[in-house]
This record gives structure tokens, C-alpha cells and sequence, in this order.
């Protein structure tokens, strides 16, 4: 069982990322990554909601026929959506104010209906809800990381206006990398979060090949000293 | 029959996605109503935010109730107006130019006697590290516009300087601060034109903010 969770956590986190790997999501990924707070934010908005998505679709898979299962999980997701949006506006407005305008582009995101019809629909509720977690942590670290790229080079700064979605007492973490930078707007535009994308998942596949080729040599030099 | 038989039938499905629909409905309908309260105070909250930063000082009366209708520079737009013993002191309003992306919608403020209060920008949609110079956030810019009236600047000098006019633009963006310069004029104009409507004039007040009925003392 351990084993399976540690999969899931792999998955989630590297080997299937959805950002890096799957290349799903991909419109709150341009639309919201122009800074590290927003891509953070964004991730955890939809951390939550993969989480509870996939849960009530693990919890009812075998109710649902295969016939009608997608606008059943459809309906159940923009619900959950519409649950966050209103909940955050009434009572976290602040948030609301900096996030508002990307919830609902939570919807437009595959990944979620991805991940109830790969994962959820066939698996129990807790690795489904472990599933959905890992699902989007690796989502707001591929978002966060997309962001911080774009904005260092965009702005010269770091986790603008973090105190806005974390409270006063993250506002340590607004740093000004580059002083008296110019900014590169190319970087803050959506071709920069093109730009951007396509370098980390270059550099993603550098990482995994590197990985692959020492685990091969790892094999490969194994056998040989059990001859000895 | 059992559920592996049952999922089969057209009747079980239509009814299963039915009684989904039902349950998440019912769960809007109740979350709506636990949050519109809240989310109406907010929004409130946020108004009245927004009137405060263009309108500073003290007044007596509740901007957000004292309304009144016109026909603005940009179609109907929603005046508040705030008093000291029942007289119109200023008014907020909305004003919309046209910037580089789209449009950019202000809040201005105008004193009884024609002067700008204050102006911020509420949305715009122009080019970020170009165009937001707008934002009090991103520059000063947007105070250049305090204590400003027609007549100062002139009425031809009510421009950005490559037009000839009094105000700056910013490096590489000169659309977006004409928009913005516009829709102030714009707004003034308008503030000259209603002016009696607005400060409440054509009805005479007493003192205490009630209107006199019939006989004098």
C-alpha cells in the first residue's frame, strides 16, 4: 500500500507532472504565471479542488454508468468550482481581489476531468484524494516555478505582493532580485510564459535522462562485479 | 436486478445524471445563500474603499444611499454624493476612456467648486510594465490630476504633452494617459454641465438638509 502512495507521490510531483508532463492545464497556466503569488495561488486553488473532486468521484464510480460518467463528472467539478469561487469572495475577499478572475478558469482546466477519469474513476477514495493532492502540488510547483522564471526576468522581483494572498506575515517573502531593473516585458506577455514553459520542460527531460542514464550504469555495473 | 444490471438500463442513467444534477443544484442554491450576504457586504466594502481614495475628508452622510441617475459623457452613470449639513459638497463618478487595450474605467472625484479630489483607475487592460504607470502601485502619475479644474490647465491644454497639452506621458506609451486624460476632461464637462442637478440645486435646502414646505416663518 506504501508503495502505491509513494508512486502517486512521484507521479504527482515529477515523473507525470501535470504541467511538465502531461501538458495539461494549459490555459490557467499562461494566463496566471506572470508572477510566483498568482502561480502559487492558482495552485492552490486548484489543489483543493482536485482533491475534492477526485474524492466525490472515487466515492460514486460505481454508481455512475460509463454512458453518462463525463457530464456527471462535469457537473460535479464546475460545481466544486462554484463553491470555491463563492466561498473565497465572501469570506477571504481579499484573495478574492488578487484570484477572483482565474477560479473559474479552474473549470477550463483538463487536468482536473483528467484526473477523475484516469485516476479517480477506477481507484478507492483515499488514493483518489492522494491522487488529486499530489496531482496538484505538482501543479502549483510547476505554476510557482513557470512564474518565478517570468518574473525575475520580467520584473527583477520575487513573490510580489505574496502578503496579499498569505497574510502580513509572509510579506519576508517580496524580494527585489535585481535593483533598479528595467524589466523585460517579453517575459510578463503570454509569449513569455511560452518561452518560459518550453525551457523547463527542456530541462525536465535534461534531468530525467541524466537519471535514467545513471540508474542504466547503476545496472549495467551491477551483474559485472557479481562475475568477479 | 443489481446494480451491474441496473447500470446498463437508458431509465438508470438518465435518472442517475438527473439526481446528480438535483443534489449539486441544491448545494449552489444553499451556498448562494450562505454567501450573498457577505459577498455583498465585500462588495460594499470595496465601494466604499474606492470613494474614500478619490473623495478624502470627513462627510456626513452615507455616499453609498445618496445616488442619483444621470445621463453621463459614457452613457448612465451612477453619481454619489457626499454632504456636510445636508449641502452637496462633492460628487463620485465613473468615467471611461479609451486606452491602448480596451477601455480604462476611473473613479473621479469633484469638489462643489469644479476641482479634481482625486482619480484611480478602477480596470484597464493596458500593456503591464507600459500602460499601468496608471496605477497609484506602479507610479505617481495619477495624482497629477489633483486640484485640477477647467481653466487650469486651459481647455486647450488639457491634453498629454506631445498633444500640447499639461500632462506627462510616460515613456513608450502615450495612448494609454491620453485616454485617461480624456475621459478626466471628460468627466469635468460633464460635472459643468449638470452642475445644478448634481449639487442639488434646484431645490433649496435649509440647513438641516430638509426641504422647506410651503410658507416662509
Amino acid at each position: 500500500m506504501s508503495n502505491t502512495y509513494s508512486r502517486i507521490t512521484r507521479d504527482g510531483l515529477w515523473d507525470n507532472n501535470v504541467v511538465f508532463a502531461q501538458v495539461l492545464g494549459m490555459c490557467p497556466t499562461m494566463a496566471v504565471t506572470s508572477t510566483a503569488t498568482n502561480g502559487l495561488g492558482m495552485g492552490l486553488a486548484t489543489t483543493a479542488v482536485l482533491v475534492a473532486a477526485n474524492m466525490l468521484i472515487s466515492s460514486i464510480r460505481h454508481v455512475v454508468s460509463d454512458e453518462v460518467r463525463i457530464p456527471v463528472y462535469i457537473v460535479i467539478i464546475a460545481t466544486l468550482v462554484t463553491l470555491v469561487d463563492v466561498s473565497i469572495n465572501a469570506w477571504a475577499h481579499d484573495l478574492y481581489k488578487v484570484l477572483g478572475l482565474y477560479i473559474a478558469l479552474i473549470v477550463a482546466n483538463c487536468a482536473v476531468l483528467g484526473r477523475a477519469e484516469a485516476f479517480a474513476a477506477k481507484n478507492p477514495i483515499l488514493p483518489s484524494g492522494m491522487d488529486g493532492l499530489m496531482m496538484g502540488l505538482g501543479f502549483t510547483f510547476a505554476l510557482t516555478t513557470i512564474g518565478a522564471v517570468r518574473e525575475i526576468l520580467g520584473a527583477g522581483t520575487l513573490f510580489a505582493d505574496a502578503h496579499l494572498l498569505l497574510g502580513q506575515s509572509f510579506s519576508f517573502m517580496e524580494l527585489k532580485l535585481i535593483p533598479d531593473y528595467k524589466g523585460f516585458l517579453l517575459m510578463v506577455l503570454p509569449p513569455g510564459g511560452f518561452l518560459a514553459l518550453g525551457f523547463l520542460i527542456a530541462l525536465k527531460r535534461i534531468i530525467d535522462r541524466r537519471r535514467a542514464a545513471l540508474v542504466e550504469a547503476v545496472q549495467v555495473a551491477a551483474p559485472a562485479v557479481g562475475c568477479h | 436486478m443489481n446494480l451491474e444490471q441496473l447500470r446498463g438500463k437508458l431509465f438508470y442513467q438518465g435518472a442517475s445524471l438527473g439526481g446528480v444534477a438535483l443534489i449539486t443544484t441544491a448545494a449552489l442554491a444553499l451556498a448562494d445563500k450562505a454567501t450573498s450576504a457577505d459577498i455583498a457586504a465585500a462588495q460594499a466594502r470595496d465601494m466604499q474603499q474606492s470613494l474614500t481614495q478619490v473623495l478624502p475628508g470627513q462627510y456626513d452622510n452615507d455616499l453609498l444611499k445618496d445616488t442619483l441617475l444621470l445621463e453621463g459623457p459614457n452613457g448612465e452613470v451612477t453619481v454619489y454624493r457626499a454632504r456636510k449639513v445636508g449641502r452637496v459638497e462633492a460628487v463620485v463618478f465613473k468615467v471611461s476612456g479609451t486606452g491602448y487595450a480596451g477601455p480604462i474605467d476611473c473613479m473621479m472625484g469633484i469638489e462643489r467648486n469644479g476641482h479634481v479630489t482625486g482619480v484611480r483607475v478602477i480596470k484597464h487592460k493596458e500593456t503591464p510594465g507600459l500602460g499601468d504607470k496608471i496605477e497609484p502601485a506602479k507610479s505617481r502619475w495619477i495624482y497629477e490630476f489633483d486640484s485640477k479644474y477647467l481653466g487650469d490647465p486651459p481647455a486647450e491644454k488639457w491634453g498629454v504633452k506631445k498633444d500640447g497639452g499639461e500632462f506627462d506621458q510616460f515613456a513608450g506609451a502615450t495612448i494609454t494617459p491620453r485616454g485617461v486624460v480624456k475621459a478626466v476632461k471628460s468627466g469635468l464637462e460633464f460635472f459643468d454641465k449638470q452642475r445644478v442637478k448634481l449639487l442639488d440645486e434646484g431645490v433649496p435646502r435649509d440647513v438641516s438638509g430638509r426641504t422647506p414646505e410651503g410658507g416662509k416663518p
